[in-house]
């Protein structure tokens, strides 16, 4: 069990029987008054975020999640289907509960699938993954008139911003905590 | 090999800090106050519902020097101010620290009006005397300094910021949340707001205002929505500080909270005390104010986290 005295950026605790993650903390306490503890909080399942004032004090459980490694078999609709990599078991989460997830999957992906009390509620992807472009303009070498970066889209849909010198069929290393570009694979 | 660049980059802000503590001094010194310590190492601090104290042994480290110095007063000081270390615990924000720099002034024959005016005078002097402007930027507002500075009572603050009156917001425990996510954020924006007239349950220390006894003579100042200084009339009623020593008491131990014992000394003599007013300001916080830092943490030489 926590108390408000615990909360800092990070912690993840249950609220209204949901979990949620602390984003952002404040420490108050008017003249003579009370501690009071404003914090925002993140829904892992829904992604909505609230502002909470906690007292002194206030408890919370734990929200304890499970990670089990899974391969990403295929989309339909906004159905995402995994496999545990362990049991075979196969299970569908909803392109909502994977938020940015969704732009770096691509068939046979291995990920970590969040559970909460069983249920699925979203993927955790290592920090940089590597995928291909299949679409973007070739630059003229030596044109330096256009801006430093340029569109390209990845083979899984999701369009990022590359250097001018980053070629259609190219394998590229991406950061998932920012969705941006981070560096040309060599092959 | 491993410099401490945080800091090293903190110099200027500590040279500043420097000079703000001699302008403090200079000035009441010259208006004829004596500087005093009273030890940082008491038996027991004043029993309040929301302030807790760091055991020391089996003693405490003081939580401010009030008692101490109020002793003072009563033993026939008129006229005294000290600058020192409290500590209190669990407060860490970044407006707080567990550790921190408070200043404390008592006044004979004052009461919490003319002390209000001292507060203005002693803040808009250091600030002179450091080379700043009458309005200095802080939380990126221009805030005027000079007189007279906005004074509203609480139970206006609650009348114009928030939708629940104050008497409500009492009775539906909410009058702290309110006044940190409705009120604070707006007092002290254009020039500092000293806001008087708290509910009487909310000074345990200060004397209840004649024409109306369910206020306590108490204000705050605050600047940028920073809360600086807190100070009233002092309530010089021995057997009345008692009672409102065990209601506080006994509210700590309806929280959980420990429950500290009769400070009997101070008691005992507080009947000797004149009729004054007392002050404690956060030092820490006009330095912040006065050099437009974001959080306390930039300017103190190291915080918990650095030790």
């Amino acid at each position: 069990m926590y108390t408000a005295s615990d909360l800092r950026k990070g912690l993840k605790v249950i609220i209204d029987d949901e979990p949620y993650i602390v984003t952002a903390f404040e420490f108050s306490k008017p003249g003579k008054g009370q501690a009071l503890y404003r914090t925002k909080l993140r829904n892992m399942i829904t992604g909505l975020t609230i502002d909470r004032t906690f007292r002194e004090g206030d408890t919370f459980e734990p929200a304890s999640l499970e990670e089990r490694a899974m391969q990403f078999l295929y989309q339909e609709g906004d159905h995402y289907h995994f496999m545990d990599n362990e049991t075979y078991e196969q299970i569908i989460i909803s392109e909502e509960s994977l938020g940015d997830a969704k732009n770096f999957l691509i068939e046979n992906f291995n990920v970590e699938v969040l559970l909460f009390r069983d249920r699925a509620i979203g993927v955790e992807l290592p920090n940089f993954v590597n995928l291909r472009i299949i679409k973007t303009e070739t630059w003229v070498r030596g044109d330096t008139s256009k801006a430093d970066f340029k569109p390209a889209t990845l083979e899984t849909g999701y369009v990022l911003r590359v250097p001018p010198f980053i070629e259609e069929g190219e394998l590229i290393t991406i950061d998932t905590r920012t969705g941006e570009f981070s560096k040309r694979v060599k092959e | 090999m491993a410099k401490n660049w945080p800091l090293a980059r903190r110099k200027k802000a500590l040279q500043q800090r420097a000079r703000i503590l001699q302008e403090i001094r200079r000035f009441f010194i010259e208006k004829g106050y004596l500087e005093v310590e009273t030890p940082h190492r008491i038996l027991t601090p004043a029993p309040e519902s929301h302030i807790d104290a760091i055991p020391s042994g089996p003693w405490f480290l003081h939580t401010s020097p009030e008692l101490c110095m109020k002793r003072m007063m009563a033993a026939g000081y008129e006229k005294i101010f000290q600058i020192c270390r409290c500590w209190r615990e669990g407060e860490r924000g970044s407006q707080h620290l567990p550790e921190f720099t408070l200043l404390e002034w008592y006044r004979a024959g004052a009461d919490y009006l003319s002390l209000m005016e001292e507060c203005e005078e002693i803040i808009r002097s250091v600030a002179m005397a450091i080379g700043l402007d009458q309005k200095i930027i802080f939380r990126g507002r221009e805030i005027d300094l000079c007189h007279p500075w906005e004074r509203i009572s609480v139970k206006e603050t609650f009348h114009r910021y928030s939708q629940t009156s104050m008497t409500e917001a009492l009775e539906r425990n909410l009058f702290d949340e309110i006044m940190v996510q409705d009120i604070e954020p707006r007092l002290g924006i254009k020039k500092p707001t000293l806001i008087y007239d708290y509910p009487a349950e909310r000074g345990a220390l200060a004397r209840l205002k004649h024409e109306d006894p369910s206020v306590a003579e108490r204000f705050e100042l605050y600047i940028g929505g920073l809360e600086l200084a807190n100070g009233f009339s002092e309530l010089v009623d021995s057997e009345e500080q008692r009672k409102r020593f065990h209601l506080e008491n006994e509210h700590r131990q309806s929280i959980g909270k420990r429950i500290y014992s009769m400070p009997d000394k101070f008691l005992a003599e507080l009947d000797s005390m004149p009729s004054s007013a007392g002050i404690a300001l956060g030092v820490d916080r006009l330095v912040m104010v006065f050099l437009n830092a974001e959080t306390i943490d930039e300017v103190v030489t190291f915080t918990p986290e650095e030790i």
